[in-house]
């Protein structure tokens, strides 16, 4: 596999105030990013609201100007790009490779526009095709996603959510991407139309050679989509590993938390006893000093509450975690039906 | 859990009931259909379905809170609590004394989004002591001693001075927290909580279910758990009433239902999430075809016809009936008296 977008050092900030309120704050919305992803693979992005995932999305896609680091595409015909660097002109051609699916389908579509333009307008922005050949491609790509030849008249609002989410799906493949930042795609959708859609990603992804960063909060579904799941919490990234490392033994506390959280689907499995879920996500404005997660970690030490822990690989494998104990805790993973495996 | 006689008496009992919504330049809507259900004391009834299928509706119907347009013509909603004569909440008179003596004070409701159901413009202690003073009575200084209590049980810190605070002052899950607070203000027999966790972050979620089920095994409330979510359903409910287009399709104790799914929608449903299991175990979902039907496409039999894999002949123009399939669990599914039990599943 090789690297498809490779994120460095890469910091958000945000300056809130000044002027007549009184002087400017920074609101460190994410701070050191690195990470890599391979083509081919579904990268999950997860870690609960105000995190900062939605922010690294934007952020790759050049949708928000970065603080500070780098975003680096290297397209299959080699040459690497490096999108923090261009300016809007120069980006354009490399938002066809790059495209992004958002959460509501409704917020996210024209509502004054047939459907058929919604997906045609990527294609005219960019001057690819028109005409009859627009056309086809237009059609042929919302019958991809399953919306039939005759609705491409119509407009969003006589779409269901399942179907208007499709649309957005259309939309996003219109342009042949390699890289679709997915961003809580499914969340807005019922479970059984959920399913739908996840199918759906599945199977686009193996027939255009699709690679994904699937933005979500939900833990089944990511186990369920992703080969390489990346926590974050607080605007950091605690902890970076091949999904079922992760939910084998979490090497992250924070990543423990999650999944001691997570409600399964099986009465039998319940959690009955007293969840260990402490306290809340800190306001972004005062982080703690030291490790992010001290505040609420059932682990933490003097050290923690001092020293910031780098994300490093955990015992020479592919897991990475944020956390100075990461190789000595044992933390407890999703699978509940066998005891955890080590990895080698 | 609780322990909890089991033969306790029911203190709710939905029966036969449906819920009308009229417009002046369309056919009436029969949002809900001919349902019963019944709660007892310290148990959790869970009430499942996707959206627009008549969970949310049902439960503010218990409560007389449905939009003007809508009636309930027929059915009855008996409340029944300890020994006294039973209440007809259905033929109640909007609202008269006796409903506004019920509504907040025996049988209350929390909001699924706290920030759009609290006032703004009052602090929350004023929003608890009012409740207190309106329904029991009390002093305003009695009632906040009551509220700062009540803040402290359902564990906000610092509950006196946060009783001081207006709703956007509190993180979300402080503010659902003062929520059930307020629903407990005047320690209800029956609890309504409209998906009480849905706009939460998982860990807070986990955090207030842990709170709920606290709560009841302290003041021994009934509680009617709407939600679309099959894992919180897993880890609160005692019993499960799954819902489909106006329809309760299935319903029986939480775990013959995940053990033993009987009705084709609730079996698709369940095969719609995905399992917490290793890449080796991954299988692909198999979702439901199709969408759910406007309201008044729905057939005339099983609301479910239109999408079940399973369907046949009598199943869109007649209506099943409920067929128990042991324990007290039972289904609407024309398969269950087709052919034995075993053959859907």
């Amino acid at each position: 596999m090789s690297t498809l977008l490779t994120v460095e050092n890469l910091s958000k900030t945000y300056v809130l105030g000044g002027g007549w309120f009184g002087p400017a704050r920074e609101l460190a919305a994410l701070t050191d990013i690195n990470l890599t992803v391979e083509a081919g693979e579904t990268l999950a992005i997860v870690g609960e609201s105000g995190c900062g995932k939605t922010t690294l999305g934007r952020c790759i896609i050049q949708a928000q100007k970065v603080s500070k680091g780098t975003v680096t595409y290297h397209p299959k015909a080699g040459g690497d790009v490096e999108l923090t660097s261009l300016n809007k002109r120069q980006i354009k051609p490399w938002r066809q490779d790059i495209r992004m699916i958002f959460q509501d389908p409704m917020s996210s579509l024209n509502p004054n526009m047939r459907v058929f333009d919604i997906v045609a307008e990527p294609l005219r922005i960019h001057k690819i095709c028109k005409g009859r050949e627009l056309e086809e491609r237009v059609i042929s790509t919302l019958e991809k996603v399953g919306i039939p030849a005759e609705a491409v008249g119509r407009y969003p609002h006589a779409f269901s959510g399942g179907q208007r989410q499709r649309i957005g799906i259309a939309r996003a493949l219109v342009l042949d991407p390699k890289l679709v930042i997915a961003d809580e795609a499914v969340s807005a959708l019922d479970v059984s139309i959920q399913a739908q859609v996840l199918n759906l990603l599945e199977d686009l992804k193996a027939e255009f050679g699709l690679t994904y960063i699937f933005i979500s909060h939900d833990l089944g579904v990511v186990n369920y989509i992703a080969d390489r799941v990346v926590v974050m919490y607080l605007g950091h990234v605690v902890e970076n590993a091949p999904t079922e490392m992760l939910f084998e033994r979490p090497r992250h506390p924070y990543t423990e938390l999650l999944l001691e959280a997570l409600p399964i689907a099986d009465p039998l499995r319940r959690k009955g006893r007293k969840t260990e879920v402490r306290g809340e996500i800190p306001y972004l404005g005062n982080r703690p000093v030291g490790c992010p997660f001290h505040t609420r970690c059932k682990y933490a030490q003097d050290r923690c509450r001092t020293e910031k822990p780098a994300l490093r690989p955990i015992n020479g494998t592919a897991q990475e975690a944020a956390c100075h104990f990461a190789e000595t805790l044992d933390l407890k993973g999703a699978y509940e039906d066998a005891p955890a495996k080590e990895f080698a | 859990m609780p322990l909890i006689p089991m033969a306790d008496k029911p203190i709710l009992t939905i029966s036969d009931m449906s819920i009308v919504f009229s417009s002046p330049d369309e056919a009436d809507i029969e949002a809900v259909r001919q349902v019963d259900l019944t709660l007892t004391p310290g148990k959790t009834l869970a009430l499942v379905g996707e959206s627009g299928c008549g969970k949310s509706v049902t439960a503010r119907a218990v409560l007389r809170l449905l939009d003007r347009n809508a009636s309930i013509p027929r059915g009855s909603i008996l409340f029944q609590p300890g020994g006294e004569a039973p209440t007809d909440i259905a033929r109640l008179k909007q609202d008269s004394l006796p409903l506004r003596a019920i509504r907040g004070s025996q049988i209350s409701m929390i909001f699924q989004e706290p920030m759009s159901s609290l006032s703004p413009v009052h602090t929350i202690g004023d929003q608890i002591d009012e409740m207190m003073i309106l329904h029991e009575g009390l002093k305003p200084k009695a009632a906040r001693e009551r509220t700062v209590a009540l803040l402290d049980q359902v564990g906000i810190p610092g509950a006196r001075q946060r009783a001081e605070a207006y709703p956007f002052e509190l993180s979300g899950g402080l503010r659902q927290r003062a929520m059930i607070a307020m629903a407990l203000a005047c320690t209800p027999q029956v609890l309504i909580a409209d998906e009480p966790t849905t706009a939460l972050d998982v860990t807070t979620q986990a955090q207030i279910l842990d709170l709920l089920r606290q709560l009841q095994a302290d003041f021994g409330m009934a509680m009617l758990f709407i939600t679309h979510d099959l894992g919180v359903v897993a880890e609160i409910a005692d019993e499960v009433a799954v819902m489909y287009l106006g329809d309760v399709v299935e319903q029986g104790s939480v775990y013959d239902v995940f053990a033993r799914p009987s009705h084709p929608y609730t079996q698709a449903l369940m095969s719609s999430i995905p399992k917490m299991a290793r890449k080796a175990e991954r299988v692909r979902l198999s979702p439901i075809k199709g969408t759910v039907p406007a309201p008044r496409d729905r057939p005339d039999g099983c609301a479910f016809t239109s999408r079940c894999p399973y369907a046949f002949e009598p199943c869109a123009t007649v209506r099943p009936e409920r067929t128990d399939v042991g324990n007290g669990h039972h289904a609407r599914c024309h398969l269950l008296t087709r052919q034995p039990v075993e053959a859907v599943a």
